[in-house]
């Protein structure tokens, strides 16, 4: 078996067992969460992401995947104003939440993030507690009745409270690399976001914990909803029910730029897409 | 094929090139060593006659000759009282200063600061002596305030650039993690940035503490005029160890030059154990921080 074909008969094994769910709704029937329109983002005069257009559902886990360099994780930020901490960065064009323009110099964006959450590629808990980690956001953000059961409600639905319910005291970072990870994701689903951001949540970590956090990815989306990087072609198969594929462009003079090459159904994505340059990635011919 | 030859005809000539760099290497190491172990061994010396108790706890006795010179304590006190103040001026505005650059700064604002406070690092202690003399003390006489503020002066670069090395440490990812959850910036430098780099400003705080303790070129211009009372009070000129230090050596009296040198181990032991108490409080907090990187 050449090494394309298996590529493409792993994802076809993901999109098989994800084909217990119910297929999605028509379009015009899901609930809009974001509205991106010709959205570009610039790093001080290099621009890193191009002419984004696109429509975010809720109550749908949505993946962004690509080649590295194809803005990924510039796009994704741009959903909760986390690159406005970069020095000389900008963004054109519109990002509507809920028919909300989050994308203007009026908004304020630590109310965006509050309602935006993000779990980040590396693992970042606070040198905390356990406990504290997951309490401290909901402390400074004044959501501080019934403390324990937020907590314990979060790291439940993170799938980590029967692993750490005895040593809730110890610090955060004596957890492995995968747990970890879900505390994060606890942390940032306890403050009750609207959408969760998941920028390449499972690159660090091993197949069991990549696991662990898509099954949970799974069993919230009822309740949040999710946009995930991902690199891996087969998580996407796998987790996702929309698929955005962007690929890198090269304009006249040499300079490099991401874009949005094509969104659709993941299935559509991974089985019949449009594009020449969305079918060489996904069967592995890309280069 | 043939085993190739490994044996060198410039292999011994080599290895004993090498020995002679690394004996060169370790001599230059030793030499560094060895300048501190001869000043520290030779001031310990010659202050061994006059160190003890009465340096500390009594007064000088003016114009007495011979051994009954008693003690410095208007000079440890002086410059208790003066580096105290100093600490309290300089602190506050180094560790804003250094947040300030550090977590809110655009970098061409950082860039032009950070020279600032480099250049004001590289001013002389005397020329910082006389700018205070004629901006506090021309007029309105010398005071252990002004001494404090020409301290501070040296101080506050020390301090602020001290807290920039530890703030730059602590990882983005972190602040990132607290600005996700949508806590503002303000209260994510408050509660998650500075508890990591506690260790690291008190660290910085010590050792500019130390380094100005030690200063007199600026005390001799603001505070130097002084009595032999212990005195507290900031507002007139209080005598401080380096000053001491410097008059007794001017001294005729031999007696004077022991409790000089005297003077001298003091100063020398408390910076000796603030710069081992401030790599004792480095080395826990870097500790902390790789463990949360």
């Amino acid at each position: 078996m050449t090494m394309e074909a298996e590529n493409v008969s792993t994802i076809e094994t993901a999109l098989r067992v994800e084909t217990k769910r119910l297929p999605l709704p028509p379009r015009e029937r899901l609930e809009q969460v974001f509205d991106i329109q010709d959205l570009d983002a610039i790093y001080g005069s290099k621009p890193a992401v191009k002419g984004v257009t696109m429509e975010i559902y809720k109550n749908l886990v949505t993946a962004i995947i690509g080649p590295s360099g194809c803005g990924k994780s510039t796009f994704i930020r741009c959903l909760n104003r986390m690159n406005d901490l970069i020095p000389g960065f900008k963004q054109t064009g519109t990002v509507r939440y809920h028919g909300q323009d989050i994308g203007g110099g009026d908004v304020d964006p630590v109310a965006v993030r509050r309602t935006i959450g993000m779990v980040f590629q590396r693992p970042n808990p606070f040198p905390k507690s356990i406990y504290d980690n997951v309490a401290w956001g909901l402390r400074v953000l004044r959501m501080k009745d019934s403390l324990d059961e937020r907590v314990e409600r979060a790291l439940t639905q993170a799938a980590l409270w029967d692993e750490v319910k005895d040593r809730l005291k110890a610090s955060a970072l004596s957890l492995s690399g995968g747990q970890q990870q879900r505390l994060c994701i606890a942390r940032a689903i306890a403050v009750e976001p609207d959408v969760v951001l998941m920028d390449e949540p499972a690159s660090a970590l091993d197949p069991i914990a990549t696991q662990a956090i898509e099954q949970l990815m799974h069993d919230l989306k009822s309740e949040y909803s999710f946009v995930i990087v991902t690199h891996n072609m087969q998580q996407a198969a796998r987790v996702a029910d929309m698929t955005a594929f962007f690929s890198i462009s090269t304009g006249a003079e040499g300079e490099r730029w991401g874009e949005l090459v094509e969104y659709d159904d993941t299935t559509k994505i991974f089985t019949a897409p449009s594009d020449k340059r969305t079918e060489d990635y996904v069967t592995g011919r890309f280069g | 094929m043939s085993t190739p030859d490994f044996t060198s005809s410039g292999l011994r000539r080599r290895r004993a090139v090498n020995r002679l760099m690394e004996l060169l290497a370790w001599a230059c190491a030793a030499i560094a060593v060895g300048i501190l172990g001869i000043v520290v061994f030779s001031v310990a010396r010659r202050g061994a006659g006059a160190f003890n108790l009465d340096l500390l706890t009594k007064t000088p006795v003016p114009f007495a000759l011979g051994p009954v010179k008693q003690g410095l304590a208007n000079a440890f006190v002086g410059t208790i009282v003066i580096v105290g103040f100093a600490a309290l001026m300089a602190l506050p505005i180094g560790i804003l200063v250094a947040l300030y650059l550090i977590e809110f700064a655009r970098p061409a604002v950082r860039n032009v600061v950070t020279l600032a406070l480099d250049v004001l690092n590289g001013i002389p202690a005397i020329v910082i002596g006389i700018f205070v003399f004629g901006l506090f003390v021309v007029g309105r006489g010398q005071s252990g305030f002004a001494g404090a503020f020409a301290l501070g002066c040296l101080m506050l670069p020390l301090v602020a650039r001290s807290t920039m090395e530890v703030l730059v440490l602590v990882p983005t990812s972190l602040r990132e993690a607290s600005l996700g959850l949508g806590v503002p910036r303000w209260r994510t430098t408050l509660s998650i940035v500075l508890p990591q780099t506690i260790g690291g400003i008190v660290t910085g705080a010590t050792l500019g503490v130390a380094r100005v303790a030690g200063e007199t070129a600026p005390l001799l211009f603001t505070s130097s005029i002084v009595g032999t009372q212990v005195s507290w009070n900031p507002s007139h000129a209080l005598q401080t160890v380096p000053v001491a230090i410097f008059e007794l050596s001017e001294s005729p009296d031999p007696a004077d030059h022991t409790r000089a040198w005297a003077a001298a181990t003091v100063l020398l032991l408390f910076i000796l154990f603030a710069s081992l108490g401030a790599r004792w409080l480095a080395t826990r907090s870097r500790r902390k921080l790789e463990a949360a990187r």
